[in-house]
């Protein structure tokens, strides 16, 4: 069953870009990356997806049913983490948490609870005064107190200390396979390489790429730089190379025993492989599109 | 009526101080009335004969020595700027203050209609206002009898009914520019509240201007057209409610389609 579902989706501010024709469909159970640098049109998607702000033309469905008719009846199984997040001022923990819950006029003191012990929150505190890490954590218990059907998270793990930032996943993992969607968007590309079973990639307000993650990551680069003398023209995947005095450093997509090989019959006296920053992943893709037209 | 509730708790502190200085003001204002009685009857010309700054206030046409005459002028000020103050500013941030605290992608994202958010934003603000008229009316009365004074039942409940239109129908107002804003709603909220007082002013002193008292909601509370007439101008609080009813209609209109950011 489809989730989401957006058909040639637009959004324009006035006479500036907020997304393009975006087509995205997320099926039901999948754990769906949406990557993007800032100001690419994530939190535009997501806004739409949410009834915040209405298309400029296309239209976007979540559970089968239109955003723009029915937005309350598909909010009510939508658990939203907005990446900022603020409250109330003079709020107690556990009173916004009671709020959350009555607009949804549910009970969920129970999954609250449980959630709050896993973040290792103190619903007694007034939100004022917590740091802006557990201030997320707020927001979560927020977005997965009332088992939501969808989940739809907006760069949820910035300010958060590596710890809770597990714990989060481990709670995202458990609830995916219970059966719940969860859509996150994030500019931290390993997170979504190590949690999402799909991803979409948007630029300048239009998808430029959506496929499983095995996929995306196979055919996204390392950057490798080289102290020392290597031959490397036997090899095919060298993008965006830079040659100095004494490195060589470029973008490389081939197969990684060919390089190595390369490498081992050079004279290395020093190496690095990281992962390419995102610019250089949209470069990627850019020029992937590039080449294809 | 969970945001009700909500937004009673919100804005408790805000309307407890309000309510408690207008009272006080008010309380303290009736209690130099026995004081000033007797000197009254010299005080009297002088107020009225100070040309059109008696006529602003409405001098000229009320009794100084007597409680209601006092209490026309004196607290008619208090009562009126105050009460208009609390009214704008209550209303004037009620919607928009979601968006400037960014705490609107809190509330926009739970299984809430956004028409009725704002019905239920609404009716917390009329909450608000007629309890704490409610409670300045009781502070009144009660202060007038702590004098010894007799109530007057009659003019005394006409000032403080006219007050309180005049605060619904600023709520209205700065209800419907609290849809449209994001920042400084409440600026623009004190703003027209104080405009309408400074009007008013205009129009009693300008024979001219006269015209602007159907604008200005202050037009249908002047002390001395309801002690002398009994009654309060029909016409003005007509003219006064549908201004009133077009603020709140173009809120819904604005914000049940509003982007939010």
């Amino acid at each position: 069953m489809e989730i989401i579902k957006t058909t040639n989706l637009t959004k324009y501010y006035g006479k500036s870009r907020g997304i393009i024709d975006l087509n995205l469909t997320v099926t039901q159970g999948e754990f769906f990356g949406f990557i993007g640098p800032n100001g690419a049109g994530k939190s535009t998607t997501i806004r739409t997806l949410l009834g915040l702000i209405s298309p400029t033309s296309g239209n976007a469905m979540i559970f089968g049913k239109n955003v723009a008719q029915k937005k309350e009846s598909i909010l009510q199984d939508i658990g939203y983490l907005p990446s900022e997040a603020l409250f109330y001022p003079g709020m107690k923990v556990k009173d916004l948490l009671k709020l959350s819950a009555d607009l949804r006029k549910k009970n969920c003191t129970a999954e609250s609870k449980l959630l709050c012990e896993r973040l290792q929150l103190d619903t007694s505190r007034k939100i004022d005064a917590l740091s802006f890490g557990n201030r997320k954590k707020v927001a979560i218990v927020c977005a997965l107190q009332h088992r939501p059907k969808l989940l739809v998270l907006d760069e949820p793990t910035s300010g958060l200390d590596p710890l809770m930032q597990k714990e989060f996943f481990d709670i995202l993992r458990e609830r995916n396979k219970e059966g719940t969607t969860i859509f996150i968007s994030s500019h931290v590309l390993s997170e979504i390489q190590r949690n999402c079973t799909c991803a979409a990639i948007i630029r300048d307000g239009r998808i430029i790429a959506c496929d499983s993650v095995e996929i995306l990551s196979k055919t996204s680069a390392k950057r490798i730089t080289v102290h020392g003398i290597v031959n490397l023209k036997s090899l095919d995947g060298i993008r965006d190379r830079k040659d100095s005095e004494d490195s060589i450093s470029f973008l490389y997509s081939g197969d990684m025993d060919s390089l190595l090989r390369a490498l081992s019959s050079g004279q290395v006296n020093d190496l690095t492989i990281t992962e390419p920053d995102l610019e250089e992943v949209f470069l990627h893709y850019y020029k992937k599109d590039g080449d294809a037209v | 009526m969970t945001l009700v509730k909500h937004e009673l708790r919100q804005g408790k502190t805000s309307s407890l101080v309000w309510t408690a200085s207008i009272g006080f003001l008010l309380a303290v204002c009736i209690f130099l009335f026995p004081e000033m009685k007797g000197q009254m009857d010299s005080v009297n010309d002088v107020f009225a004969s100070m040309g059109s700054f008696s006529e602003a206030f409405g001098m000229d046409r009320l009794n100084f020595g007597t409680l209601i005459g006092f209490y026309a002028v004196e607290c008619g000020n208090i009562l009126g700027l105050g009460g208009a103050f609390y009214a704008s500013l209550c209303a004037a941030g009620i919607l928009s203050k979601e968006e400037k605290n960014k705490t609107a992608e809190f509330l926009l994202t739970h299984p809430v209609s956004r028409k009725r958010i704002i019905t239920e934003k609404l009716i917390a603000v009329l909450i608000q206002i007629t309890a704490m008229d409610i409670i300045i009316y009781a502070v009144s009365v009660g202060s007038i009898a702590a004098i010894g004074e007799a109530i007057p039942w009659k003019e005394i409940s006409l000032l403080h009914l006219a007050y309180y239109l005049l605060q619904i129908e600023l709520a209205g107002i700065c209800f419907g520019i609290s849809a449209f804003f994001r920042k400084g709603s409440t600026g623009i909220g004190l703003g027209i509240a104080s405009m309408m007082y400074f009007l008013n002013l205009i129009a009693n002193i300008a024979d001219i201007a006269e015209f602007l008292k159907y604008i200005t909601p202050f037009g249908y509370c002047d002390g001395a057209d309801i002690v002398s007439t009994g009654k309060l101008d029909g016409v003005m609080v007509a003219v006064g409610a549908a201004i009133g009813m077009c603020g709140i209609i173009f809120a819904y209109m604005k914000y049940t389609n509003k982007d939010i950011h």
